[in-house]
């Protein structure tokens, strides 16, 4: 249990798929002007990432490796991860038609995000178990939400300040996420696996 | 080779199933319906029917706290639309039976702000920047959104009556 603990929390900091791998960043910039947008988007990303962190080991060790269809690999994967997104965006556009409004073209574009693709591909390289699939999984979708609400925060903080002329818009937002990347190097040597 | 086809197509077709029982299982889509009666009125977003927009009145109608004759520019054939998609509610008496308003500028106070023309919501005013201004009657809504505009009070809006006559000077 401890080392599924320490599996999630190093995927959310140490090795943060968004500042340290730099996985999904475009949605770290589409969606990140906005608070709610930035915890809605965070909420369906995570939820996906821990699905198809599952479903792809399951169908990785269940199927693809016993019929020796490794070349398969990516294409199955992307195949469950748009099935598993279709399902989320199923549910947001039924339940919260505003939350989808906002999120407007980003919710299919999870499909896409290379976090999810890269979360899947990941865990398929190394020997590790479904339990611990499931761990970086939720890592991954812990920290993806870590970084989009602080960088959500810090933009709309940005929005009031007085940001000199050629800094004004994604040029500063670029340089806050450099400078957050940064800040998250710092996790290196938190957790020794 | 085949194998991998078969796998392929075996997985495309679960999801698929899966998704389609889980869009049978949800609640109903409301925005695709939304969607759907706002394609039928006519987009003027002249605010008549005390809604402040086409979407918004078309989000009253699916709630059914609007009733479908509430659009005087969309007029009988509009509500005729409306009534037979949203099935249940029977038009009452429509608003194109009655008197429709017709905006009439006075020409000769119009000082050509072209203010009117920006708000007309269905282009029926034509005119030029310090050139007097009119209404094209047959296009007119009666919306009355070029009233509160005018900076002069040149505006009426006349029901009834071919508009015609009152613009000829007594």
């Amino acid at each position: 249990m401890a080392e599924l603990l320490l599996i999630a929390v190093g995927a959310a900091t140490v090795n943060n798929f968004v500042l340290v791998r730099f996985l999904g960043l475009c949605p770290l910039l589409g969606t990140s002007s906005r608070l709610d947008s930035a915890a809605g988007m965070s909420l369906a990303t995570g939820a996906v990432l821990t699905v198809t962190a599952g479903l792809s080991w399951l169908l990785d060790h269940w199927l693809l490796i016993p019929l020796d269809l490794g070349y398969l690999r990516i294409i199955s994967f992307i195949l469950l991860i748009a099935g598993t997104v279709q399902l989320a965006e199923l549910v947001i556009r039924r339940r919260h038609a505003l939350l989808h409004r906002l999120l407007g073209m980003y919710l299919p574009l999870i499909t896409t995000n290379c976090a999810v693709l890269g979360v899947a591909l990941l865990n398929s390289g190394s020997a590790g178990s479904l339990a611990e699939a499931l761990a970086t999984g939720l890592g991954a979708g812990l920290g993806f939400a870590l970084v989009m609400l602080l960088f959500a925060s810090l933009r709309e903080r940005l929005d009031s300040a007085e940001v000199p002329q050629p800094f004004r818009g994604p040029a500063i937002a670029l340089v806050t996420a450099g400078m957050m990347s940064l800040a998250f190097l710092g996790f290196t040597g938190l957790i020794r696996v | 080779m085949a194998t991998g086809v078969g796998l392929l197509i075996a997985l495309a077709l679960l999801i698929g199933a899966l998704l389609a029982r889980a869009a049978a299982r949800l609640p109903t889509d409301d925005e695709a319906e939304v969607e759907r009666i706002n394609a039928l009125l006519p987009q003027t977003q002249c605010g008549q029917c005390g809604y402040p927009g086409c979407r918004p009145y078309a989000q009253a109608l699916l709630l059914g706290t609007a009733e479908i004759d509430q659009c005087p520019p969309g007029g009988t054939a509009t509500a005729r639309a409306l009534g037979e998609l949203l099935g249940k509610r029977k038009p009452g008496p429509l608003p194109a039976d009655a008197p429709a308003g017709v905006a009439i500028i006075d020409e000769s106070s119009c000082i050509g702000c072209t203010r009117c023309i920006e708000v007309c919501p269905v282009d029926a005013i034509i005119g030029a920047a310090t050139f007097s201004h009119t209404v094209i009657a047959a296009d007119c809504t009666g919306c009355e959104l070029c009233i509160p505009v005018c900076p002069v009070d040149c505006i009426r809006l006349e029901t009834g009556s071919s508009p015609l006559p009152a613009r000829v000077p007594a």
